[in-house]
């Protein structure tokens, strides 16, 4: 008997698509519902960072990193006014140490919460999207008191931050701390995190090996999720995070093996705890003082030379390699997005053969890309 | 825990002597630079040997220098169970930048690469699909070099100058 | 309706009133029959060919169930979107109309005033057709379906075997409006569709015949009337095989109403819309309409199969205006509270399946399948043997046959 011959289809997961976070192409070869390769093409949010950057002065290239990492701006902020001070060697105020660390951990909650929203609703619940964009609206109105913008902030510049943080703010933040942890979390995983559907539907799929996570440069929650303790607020502190006591969130293969979908969002849903915690000590310890330095924001001039800087953003290692020839306008930045990375190890992943167009669709959710930070 | 920058270059120094052009040991961020003939050997030395284990490549940058007439191809290196890191730098001609590629040494390099050729116009030798990934694949000119000038129309439509 | 057709001379307007007069079980709708009265009283001022008489009730019979559904529709789209955003933690619609209650009225106004966009490349005829078929094969199934004592378009003898069968007529539209849309993503979501809505049946067949077994007849009107007295003696407490099987019916009537967590055709955020994303105006109003016809109708056979139908399950209210000597009031009154009350029971089933879709996440195809074949089946052949086994040891009575067993039954 002559067996049953099936046609592979060429399927295009659109640059405009529901679920690809973003404007991504994937072009999928199927076979039925099977996916047997894929290919990313990346490049449809290209806004030229890098060469804008250096038509600009370090202060007017601000506004641009925002934009890069739009979820979680002040991560990307952070990186680029520490990099400019670590090449200027310039001391910053403890009370903007503070106050930067507190908007960088409320920044990554917010991020995680859309992450968890999103990736229920690419899941098919479309409920808990709704409920972490309730307590997220919490937390860009805290923002919008302090600086006036809900998404990019453009607040941490070099030298500081640009407006203070007054105590009415610091008892909002402590308000929403206390709302949020532990009974919001607990809702969340009640609702989501340990439903049967939604953990057979993440759980076992897309496992990421720790040796093709690494060789991918694949960084943050993506990677703590295989089991590695890689935390670069833990690794390489930048600023004062060694002052502040919190774990390291790793995939443990709870639900399934280690490194699927189920351990990356988890490593998210918990690491917003540890994020609650440090804010908390940071509101406890923190010093009244200047909030900027005041010469570094009439104008930055580096001295010549390069550097390299990486912090720990809310989906990986934001990396700035900053070249300075000692003018006003810096002669090169290049913006090291963690998006980039993590996205590229999803042609990898689909390429062995057990993976379904629905799993497709749990894989890039879980690896929460941002396409601003991957095409820059 | 990890080693100084300073130890890190002397390992490699003791393996690559004469490779090894230049060592900056007092800048900001320590760095050395090497032949281009020799960043395939080195990067897979820089992974593989049990002190340095470099298994993370941060980023591939390019930097172009036209009054050197050179272009820069910058790796940061990073390890994750020895928490160290070490920068190397590979120098070359501006008419005819050409490097070996490290894609088979860190999977990574793959996009970093063909984003380096994307917006510099350096060539990987070796790259398995050296093709433009941010810009449109059948886009001309290098847009990252500084005397770029961007054309006047792409495929029909014309381009705004302000 | 048989002997309309088979017999050999055409009975007369008085002779087909008189037929439904004498037996009112013997199923018409009472409108049917009150239509026959009035032009047999009319009699011989007009002298109209009984085809012509049967067929003009039959429309209006059509046009009342037509309007019965649309009705619903309308209704059934607000109580989601306000469901929906409640759970959700917001309010829903609230600007037209008090709470939102026109909302759905003004939707409807738009989807008619859209651009009818056919593809250039679809194929034509089988994009139309589309919509018409899914949607017939609903209504179709609605002909059988009692809304309250004596108010259903034609009991059948056979109805609910007629249910199981026209219901996969419903596939065939799906599967042309999937393949016609010439789209690759409609194609996949058409495909899944297929599969789902022809395994579900395995079960939702199953559910059937384990009631069919207990009730001994086909005809919903009789398997209401048997679920006469206390609630206990609801189909869903006679046996307890039954007790089980009501709540694989339920799951296994959301895949067929291709709802959450079964709603893969149409999963919003994988393939856009599924075997519908290419239909715009009213041709998706038409599928949109089609789905919640069907979500009323799976809830109103779960509701005449194991919830009782039309009986409150409390004697006292159930006799009002029983009995040959009830005077017209009160047989009103109890028209009226059947058809309320089989109707709220139906709805309240679907605004379960309302509640359920916005909490829970949706299955992979293969996991549906592993549902359905490896769960679903077994567990419904094993309680269709184990409630013939039960119904014929236990003869039938309420609260499991218990009481009657141990003869406890007054």
């Amino acid at each position: 008997m002559p067996e049953v011959k099936t046609e592979e289809m060429l399927l295009n997961m659109g640059p405009q698509h529901p679920s690809t976070h973003g404007v991504f192409r994937v072009v999928i070869r199927t076979d039925g519902e099977m996916v047997l390769e894929s290919e990313s093409h990346i490049g449809y949010l290209h806004r030229c960072f890098e060469k804008v950057a250096e038509n600009n002065n370090y202060l007017q290239v601000v506004p641009y990193t925002d934009r890069m990492d739009y979820l979680c701006a002040m991560a990307n902020n952070l990186g680029y006014a520490q990099t400019v001070e670590k090449l200027m060697k310039l001391q910053v105020p403890e009370r903007a140490e503070y106050i930067r660390v507190i908007v960088t951990e409320l920044n990554r909650i917010a991020s995680h919460l859309m992450a968890f929203g999103t990736y229920g609703m690419d899941l098919g619940a479309m409920t808990p999207f709704l409920y972490a964009f309730r307590d997220r609206e919490m937390l860009l109105k805290i923002f919008e008191k302090l600086c006036g913008q809900r998404l990019n902030y453009s607040y941490i510049r070099v030298g500081g931050v640009t407006f203070d943080m007054t105590d009415e703010i610091l008892a909002d933040i402590e308000r929403f701390c206390e709302y949020f942890e532990p009974d919001i979390l607990k809702e969340y995983n009640d609702l989501l995190s340990y439903n049967g559907i939604f953990i057979s539907r993440a759980a076992n799929v897309g496992v990421l090996p720790v040796d093709l996570a690494i060789s991918y440069g694949v960084t943050g929650p993506s990677l703590r999720g295989s089991g590695v303790a890689r935390d670069l607020r833990k690794d390489e502190p930048s600023s004062i995070y060694d002052r502040f006591d919190f774990d390291v969130m790793v995939g443990s293969g709870e639900m399934g093996t280690v490194g699927d979908c189920w351990d990356r969002y988890m490593v998210r849903v918990r690491e917003m705890t540890e994020s609650v915690k440090i804010v908390r000590q940071a509101i406890r310890d923190i010093p009244s003082g200047p909030f900027c330095d005041k010469k570094a924001f009439r104008g930055v001039k580096p001295p010549k030379g390069e550097v390299y800087h990486k912090i720990e953003g809310a989906r990986g290692e934001v990396g700035f390699y900053l070249v300075s020839d000692g003018t006003v306008k810096p002669y090169r930045v290049k913006a090291r997005g963690p998006s980039f990375c993590n996205i590229s190890v999803l042609d990898a992943l689909t390429s062995k053969g057990d993976c379904m167009v629905a799993d497709m669709v749990a894989i890039i959710g879980s690896l929460d890309i941002v396409m601003g930070e991957v095409d820059r | 825990m990890g080693l100084e920058s300073a130890q890190i270059h002397q390992i490699v120094k003791e393996k690559f002597a004469d490779s090894v052009l230049e060592e900056a040991a007092d800048a900001v961020d320590p760095f050395i630079v090497v032949k281009p003939g020799v960043i395939e050997d080195l990067a897979y030395f820089c992974r593989d040997d049990t002190r340095l284990e470099f298994d993370l490549l941060s980023c591939i940058s390019g930097v172009d220098y036209p009054e050197r007439n050179v272009i820069e191809v910058i790796y940061c290196l990073d390890s994750t169970p020895n928490k160290h890191w070490l920068i190397v730098k590979v120098v070359l001609p501006r008419d005819n930048p050409r490097v070996r590629t490290v894609e088979n040494v860190w999977r990574t390099a793959d996009w970093h690469e063909r984003e380096t050729y994307d917006l510099l116009g350096v060539t990987f030798e070796g790259h398995h699909n050296l093709i433009r990934i941010l810009c449109a694949e059948d886009w001309v000119g290098y847009p990252l070099r500084r005397d770029y000038v961007m054309p006047e129309t792409y495929r029909g439509i014309r381009n705004v100058v302000y | 309706m048989s002997g309309l057709l088979l017999a050999q001379t055409p009975p007369t307007v008085g002779e087909l009133a008189n037929q439904w007069n004498t037996n009112p079980h013997q199923g018409g709708l009472y409108l049917e029959s009150a239509l026959y009265q009035l032009v047999d009283a009319m009699g011989s001022s007009l002298t109209l060919p009984p085809w012509l008489v049967v067929a003009a009730t039959l429309l209006v019979v059509c046009l009342l169930v037509f309007g019965f559904i649309n009705v619903f529709g309308l209704f059934v789209v607000w109580l989601e979107r306000k469901a929906s955003a409640h759970i959700q933690c917001r309010y829903g619609p609230m600007e037209v109309g008090p709470h939102g209650v026109l909302q759905t009225i003004a939707d409807g106004i738009k989807l008619t005033s859209k651009e009818d966009i056919v593809p250039r490349l679809a194929d034509r005829p089988l994009f139309v057709l589309a919509p018409i078929i899914v949607f017939a094969g609903v209504l179709v199934r609605f002909v059988p379906l009692p809304f309250g004592q004596e108010l259903v378009a034609s009991d059948m003898d056979l109805g609910l075997f007629f249910v199981a069968a026209v219901g996969s007529v419903e596939v065939i539209g799906v599967i042309l409006a999937g393949w016609s849309s010439n789209n690759k993503w409609s194609l996949f979501a058409t495909m899944r569709t297929a599969t789902q809505m022809v395994s579900y049946e395995i079960p939702l067949g199953l559910a059937f015949v384990s009631v069919i077994v207990c009730a001994g007849t086909f005809s919903l009107q009789e398997i209401i009337a048997q679920q006469e007295g206390w609630f206990w003696n609801w189909f869903i407490l006679k046996n307890p095989f039954l007790l089980l099987m009501a709540p694989i019916y339920l799951v296994a009537s959301l895949a067929e109403c291709k709802r959450a967590p079964f709603d893969l055709p149409e999963a919003e955020s994988e393939l856009v819309s599924g075997f519908h994303t290419e239909y715009s105006g009213m041709r998706f109003a038409i599928f949109f309409l089609a789905e919640y016809a069907a979500m009323y109708l799976v809830s109103a056979i779960a509701v005449v199969l194991f919830f009782g139908g039309w009986w409150t399950g409390i004697p006292l209210i159930d006799g009002i205006g029983m009995g040959a000597d009830a005077s017209a009031g009160a047989a009103v009154t109890g028209f009226v509270i059947k058809a309320a009350v089989m109707v709220s029971k139906a709805v309240f089933l679907v605004f379960v399946q309302i509640w359920v879709r916005w909490t829970l996440p949706r299955v992979r195809l293969d996991q549906m399948m592993f549902i359905c074949w490896k769960v679903l089946t077994p567990i419904a052949l094993v309680c269709l043997v184990g409630a013939t086994l039960w119904h014929l040891a236990s003869g039938g009575g309420g609260l499991f046959g218990i009481p009657a067993l141990l003869g406890l039954d007054g």
